[in-house]
């Protein structure tokens, strides 16, 4: 058992106001903030959602993995999603950028919309997608290349133009992993520790210049010590991105998000969300019964 | 005393199921043993043609051939040339001199010459190593009341003349520089084609095929192809290449042989043939070798905004290289030492002159090997055997290169 007090950091506010200016991009095809997307359901005084998922159901072949989750993550905050295991988060995550189609039985239903736009509509090219929402994994799996090229790699494929070796560094340095690989950045990243492979996975991601980082427990191959640094990474980089986490362990929901979603099996093992609120809320007055029963561990 | 006698000698089920593991480790020994019995027979048949004592016995003795005393070996060139003129026919004379003129050869080629044509050596007869290591006595005893006249050397089969030269009816002077010629001219032919086209096709079985009925019915069939006997690809590389598409093989097509004596039977259809031999077994190493590449790689790479061509280009094959380059040193060393369907296609079995691209005649070293077992004089039997080492170090060094390039390509990842 634990009280929420010690899991959150005294002095940092749970919801910060307003968009801050993000980093210049100097890539062509990117060139706008996301486009005010009024929803008259929400009262959230006008801001728009990052993303948003509108009955949304994947199946695996016949089976049903989520079902008719409706979710709107807030823009520049962390949003984590938890539950028992099976229960779908991933497969939730994997939606929001489409991942879910590398394998060849998924497929989805509903909508999930970004900036306005269905990224499930027929015209929506699942490449340009993945730019835009970037992807962070359980397992840290940088390329077998050097340090350099698994931050260069992206933003080559993707057509940017600028001085390479600046945007190494500024991702490298947003990752918070430049000042323990600048001697070092043409030796292979495989010679780095797990947590160093993980910030460089998230400098990879941001070196895309994405609106939203996906990342799957980042945080769960890592010893404690790496685990910490992954999260203070993203408190961070809350500040320019919006970041949606799956994550196992509620200390670190609690510690790091700013909204939380908690999903669970229904009969059919299908994946339902349960409640979805501001961290402090859920985990001090969750509204509903299961929510208590699991982030208090009376099961899952 | 339960416990302690138990724990020394093991219950009855525990001695059972010790006996069980002795016979199946004794089995695997006996397995092993077996192979290993099997791998040093042939080395040593190998081993034993190459080397061997033999019965030199020459047509002329050169100590006849001395002049005023002087012996042969230390004969001024045009007492040589001389010595030459007089032993062979004006003709043979002729046909040399018109090749390069004797004013212009070297003493030390006049003298080659001489060897050659007048004092002619000849084997008479051979022993392999074994005997001439173990059975010497027996050896002289039988070459002196045999063979009165002839010489007893030690020689090895595998000599720079025996890489030089090209093949001849006489044993003492063939070589298999047309065979390895062939041999290589065939492989390369064989590498280009097939390798280029068993990657794509394993790219595109494994990352851009659908998953149903037509795709896994090629599947199978790929994995079928690679246990058909190559003597059946040798009747279609003869149906296709030699005969249907005659004017491409033959170069005719291309200006570059006459059509009226033109035909397909020319390097270019061995290399095909062989290529379509090989190519099942490269597209099912590829696949695999695709197959082994992380899925998380493939993510990290999608995740990036990568198209599939990117991802495929730039992380997919990189990571497969080591594993598709394993896989054709496989195949082509199979197709190195395929005889049948090239004795189906067309290898010529007798030819001197050397292959100058991919439409000459040609033959290989398996076929040239194949060829001279099948003659009646035992000389050829150790030339045979000295070929098979040929074959052999070459196979060696095309693998050792291949696993070179391998290991340098991963260690660059």
């Amino acid at each position: 058992m634990f009280t929420i007090s010690q899991l959150i950091k005294p002095g940092r506010p749970l919801l910060k106001n307003g968009d801050e200016p993000r980093p210049v991009t100097v890539y062509e095809s990117v060139s706008k903030r996301p486009e005010a997307l009024t929803n008259g359901s929400q009262a959230s005084a006008g801001s728009s959602w990052a993303i948003e998922a509108r009955n949304l159901n994947v199946y695996y072949g016949d089976f049903r993995a989520v079902k008719d989750i409706n979710l709107q993550v807030h823009p520049h905050k962390i949003t984590a999603l938890i539950g028992p295991s099976g229960c779908g988060k991933s497969t939730l995550l994997r939606a929001f950028n489409r991942m879910n189609e590398l394998i060849p039985t998924a497929r989805a239903t509903g909508s999930v919309l970004y900036r306005g736009q269905d990224i499930y509509a027929a015209d929506v090219d699942p490449v340009e997608v993945r730019r835009r929402i970037g992807m962070v994994f359980q397992k840290p799996n940088p390329f077998p290349k050097s340090i350099y090229e698994n931050v260069a790699w992206g933003a080559r494929i993707n057509g940017y133009r600028g001085n390479m070796d600046e945007m190494v560094e500024l991702s490298l340095r947003q990752a918070a992993l430049w000042d323990e690989v600048k001697d070092k950045l043409h030796q292979s990243a495989l010679a780095l520790s797990g947590g160093q492979q993980q910030r460089l996975c998230i400098a990879r991601a941001i070196a895309v210049r994405p609106d939203i980082i996906l990342m799957d427990e980042p945080a769960s191959a890592l010893d404690p010590i790496a685990t910490l640094k992954i999260e203070e990474l993203m408190r961070e980089l809350a500040e320019n991105y919006t970041i949606i986490i799956v994550t196992h362990n509620m200390q670190q929901a609690a510690r790091v998000s700013d909204y939380t979603a908690f999903l669970m099996m229904d009969a059919d093992r299908a994946g339902m969300l349960i409640e979805y609120g501001p961290t402090r809320q859920i985990f001090t007055r969750p509204a509903d019964r299961r929510t208590e029963d699991y982030i208090t561990g009376r099961f899952g | 005393m339960e416990t302690s006698s138990v724990l020394k000698e093991g219950t009855a089920y525990l001695v059972r199921r010790k006996r069980v593991a002795l016979i199946w480790h004794l089995i695997f020994l006996a397995a092993t043993i077996v192979g290993v019995i099997a791998l040093t027979t042939l080395l040593y048949t190998i081993i034993n043609q190459s080397f061997g004592l033999v019965a030199v016995q020459n047509q002329i003795e050169p100590e006849s051939l001395a002049v005023d005393g002087v012996p042969l070996e230390q004969l001024s060139r045009e007492q040589l040339v001389e010595i030459f003129k007089t032993h062979v026919s004006a003709g043979v004379f002729r046909r040399y001199d018109a090749e390069q003129p004797f004013a212009e050869r070297s003493r030390e080629n006049v003298y080659a010459l001489v060897l050659e044509r007048v004092v002619q050596p000849r084997y008479v007869k051979t022993w392999p190593l074994s005997q001439a290591l173990f059975n010497r006595r027996e050896i002289e005893a039988e070459a002196a009341r045999d063979f009165p006249q002839a010489r007893l050397v030690f020689r090895s089969w595998v000599t720079a003349d025996f890489l030089r030269n090209p093949q001849s009816s006489a044993a003492e002077l063939a070589g298999v520089r047309t065979a390895i010629l062939g041999s290589l001219w065939t492989i390369l032919i064989t590498i280009a084609v097939a390798l280029p086209i068993g990657v794509a096709a394993a790219v595109y079985l494994e990352e851009y095929a659908r998953d149903h009925w037509l795709t896994r019915l090629i599947r199978t069939n790929i994995n079928n192809l690679a246990g058909v006997p190559s003597i059946i690809y040798g009747m279609l590389g003869l149906a296709i290449f030699v005969r249907a598409a005659e004017a491409f093989t033959s170069g005719a097509a291309f200006g570059l042989a006459d059509p009226t004596t033109a035909n397909g039977r020319t390097i270019l259809s061995a290399g095909l043939t062989l290529a379509l031999l090989i190519l099942p077994l490269l597209i099912i190493n590829a696949q695999e070798a695709i197959r082994a590449v992380p899925r998380s790689l493939r993510q990290a790479s999608y995740g990036l905004g990568a198209t599939q061509w990117q991802t495929i280009w730039h992380h997919v094959l990189p990571s497969a290289l080591p594993g598709i380059l394993t896989g054709t040193i496989l195949a082509i060393s199979r197709a190195i030492g395929e005889t049948a369907p090239l004795v189906v296609v067309g290898a010529s079995t007798f030819i001197v002159v050397d292959p100058n691209g991919p439409f000459s005649r040609f033959t290989t070293l398996p076929i040239q090997i194949y060829q001279w077992t099948a003659r009646p004089q035992p000389q050829f039997r150790n030339l045979a055997a000295a070929a098979i080492v040929v074959l052999l170090a070459l196979l060696l060094i095309m693998n050792a290169t291949a696993i070179l390039l391998r290991n340098r390509y991963s260690r660059r990842i």
